[in-house]
């Protein structure tokens, strides 16, 4: 018995913990804490099989003891362990997030205690993709999430929600409808939905119908992945969710649609037939999607509009292809699932600080709200690729790799994502100097309320003059503590640590992409395990 | 394998017609495209199992050609769950629409509306700068310009 033979009970364990969750959906403390100890388990469980493929195993558990090709497998490597990891820490820091802030609010009964089953259930659909080695598999993980995600979006039914969320439901339906007609096609041609198998099968079709099952997967994975002309649905659906819904999606939905583009292209499609194509869609959805953010004046669409964005980073490096580009996008994963969380989870202070994220409302929050700006500044700057943050070691990683033996058209995108680095260090900082540092008197729409309370902490200042400088800072203090409850500034606090964390550990962190990526290439790695029972 | 091209024809006019109907504003007309797709996807999968109407019975002895594949049968109904599913949840939502809205038709975002109507002119970034503004003053308040003592 190996220890990773326990890899199913990451999809699982949050389904019982879903059941077990829904069955005392009246005591809303019980289902908080089952909530919370299942996905402590799973996070230890996880952490357990990323240390056992660290130096590079991959291990294939067959489910049922029936065999591969005909049995349903699931696959445990580098990166299915990685992605895991990741995706389990950061719906942890957003699920104490999220118990805060209805610890604050009041346990009210009602249609919101379907929370935290629907939470579960996401991250079995999350898990399930990622584990997942036949293409099925992946369609049924994929349809568990998105099932979980309608839910959660449209969470209470407001008007506006429901609106956001018919897009997104109907949009992701019909991206599922492709991925349907995808796998039947693939099984007519080939006769096996089985990953390993059809990395062997694959390669002996015809050009034509190669290239057919291909662009099918893609544009199904691009609409899951918001890859531009496909990506149009985000920033219409999410800024509407209660705000730890907004962060887990931003950080796990479209990454799920990125693992598994990396995933067919490494290993099902390596010939990189559509490389060019995929080169000129990258740079498209980075630059229009940060034309859009510029654009915007709600903060959580912007934020929404640089998610897309930066996918574009991802698809640049499935598309330059090569070793060192696949280790630069896993690190860039890793890197934008936990800084686009922390974002949104900062965008969902900043709303229940100052009662709005848009721009033109806001002011002086350097002065109200110290902790909240530095909550905000780092994954910005993160955001934005300064360096020594790991969205600069990210971004250096890709087009370090891009620029080696690049043509032209290589060169051409080098310098769309140069340029997109910059636009949206433009972004963030715009959303700074308004948000943070200019008066809130000076807004478009001014908030009473702020800028009563910036009077306020101007008064204590000179009140203390040079003696007591800190009575300002103590009132702020004071102010923020009121509004912001601990639970929610700590859990975002522990992801934007988690975010350093990625960019002190580089070293080993990048090394073990490395070792990632050369495995995805080699193919023989994942095929043994799953065919060689 | 062979396929039977009636069922392709259907599975292609059913894909055709959803996909049309999912371009529609009103919501009742997207899940009617929606069920359609569902369907032709089905068909799909099931002609990708061959054209024999033979059970999916296997036995060591029997030749190929003599039982169908079960396995498209299996997705088929996995997928018909989920399709299930996802129908029921558009059914409660388009309800909820026409409760809220008293409309069935998508209504636009209203962000996206103020976005695009919005004019290039930014008022922090590209208004006037007043010439007089400094943030330096003396001890009686007076802003300091430059080239003065």
């Amino acid at each position: 018995m190996n220890f990773l033979d326990l890899a199913p009970l990451a999809v699982v364990l949050p389904i019982f913990g879903a059941g077990a969750a829904f069955l005392v959906r009246r005591r809303i403390k019980l289902q908080r804490l089952i909530t919370i100890g299942i996905l402590c388990v799973t996070l230890v469980l996880e952490a357990g099989m990323l240390a056992a493929v660290w130096g590079g195993e991959s291990y294939a558990v067959h489910i049922g003891g029936w065999q591969s090709p005909w049995g349903i497998s699931l696959m445990v490597d580098g990166f299915s362990a990685f992605m895991l990891l990741i995706s389990t820490v950061v719906s942890l820091a957003v699920l104490f997030y999220a118990t805060s802030q209805g610890l604050a609010d009041g346990d009210e009964p009602g249609p919101v205690s379907v929370f935290h089953p629907a939470y579960l259930i996401l991250l079995a659909g999350v898990s399930n993709a990622f584990l997942a080695a036949d293409l099925f598999n992946l369609y049924v993980g994929f349809e568990i999430l998105l099932t979980a995600s309608y839910v959660l979006l449209t969470l209470g039914a407001t008007a506006e929600r429901i609106r956001a969320g018919t897009t997104y439901v109907v949009v992701s339906v019909v991206s599922s409808v492709i991925f349907l007609m995808g796998i039947a096609m693939t099984y007519a041609a080939t006769g096996t939905v089985n990953m390993a198998d059809l990395a062997v099968k694959l390669p002996q079709l015809d050009t034509g119908p190669q290239l057919i099952l291909h662009v099918l997967l893609l544009i199904a994975f691009g609409i899951k992945a918001a890859v531009f002309p496909l990506s149009l649905w985000l920033p219409d659906s999410y800024p509407t969710a209660p705000a730890p819904v907004t962060a887990v999606f931003a950080g796990l939905l479209t990454k799920v649609g990125v693992y598994a583009i990396v995933r067919t292209e490494t290993l099902l499609f390596p010939g990189g037939a559509v490389n060019a194509g995929l080169l000129v869609v990258a740079a498209l959805t980075m630059v229009i999607g940060i034309l859009g953010a510029i654009a915007q004046t709600d903060f959580k669409r912007m934020l929404s509009f640089t998610l897309t964005s930066h996918i574009g980073y991802l698809i640049f490096g499935v598309a330059v292809g090569g070793e060192l580009a696949i280790a630069a996008t896993i690190y860039y994963v890793g890197h934008h699932i936990i800084v686009q969380t922390s974002l949104f989870m900062v965008a969902g202070l900043i709303e229940r600080r100052a009662g709005s994220a848009n721009v033109t409302r806001l002011g002086s929050l350097a002065k109200l709200s110290p902790a909240l700006s530095l909550l905000f500044f780092i994954p910005a700057i993160n955001l934005g690729g300064i360096p020594p943050f790991s969205g600069f070691l990210g971004k250096f990683g890709l087009l370090h790799a891009a620029a080696q033996d690049a043509d032209a058209l290589t060169w051409v995108v080098i310098g769309a994502g140069l340029l997109t680095s910059l636009l949206t260090l433009l972004a963030i900082i715009r959303v700074w100097a308004r948000m943070f540092w200019r008066r809130a008197a000076d807004a478009e729409i001014p908030n009473p309320e702020l800028v009563d309370e910036a009077a306020k902490v101007a008064d204590q200042t000179a009140a203390g003059g040079a003696q007591a400088p800190h009575l300002g800072l103590k009132l702020a203090r004071e102010l923020e503590a009121a509004a912001l409850p601990w639970g929610m500034r700590y859990a975002t606090g522990s992801l934007v640590v988690a975010g350093i964390a990625l960019t002190v550990f580089a070293g080993p962190i990048f090394e073990f992409c490395q070792r990632v990526a050369a495995q995805l290439i080699a193919h023989e790695p994942y095929i043994n395990a799953i065919l060689n029972y | 394998m062979s396929v039977n091209i009636t069922f392709l024809v259907i599975t292609g006019v059913l894909l055709a017609t959803g996909f049309y109907l999912v371009l529609e504003r009103t919501l009742t007309r997207v899940l009617l495209g929606i069920m359609l797709l569902g369907n032709g996807v089905n068909l799909l999968i099931l002609s990708s199992g061959g054209r024999k109407g033979a059970a999916p019975l296997f036995r060591p002895d029997l030749p190929a050609d003599q039982y169908s594949d079960p396995l498209p049968q299996a997705l088929i109904l996995t997928a018909i769950v989920i399709t299930f599913a996802v129908t029921a949840f558009l059914l409660a939502m388009i309800y909820r629409s026409w409760t809220l809205t008293s409309a069935d038709v998508l209504a636009d975002d209203t962000e996206d509306i103020k976005v695009s109507q919005s004019t290039a002119y930014d008022e922090e970034e590209d208004s006037p700068v007043a010439e007089d503004t400094t943030e330096f003053v003396d001890e009686e308040g007076r802003p300091i310009r430059e080239g003065e003592e």
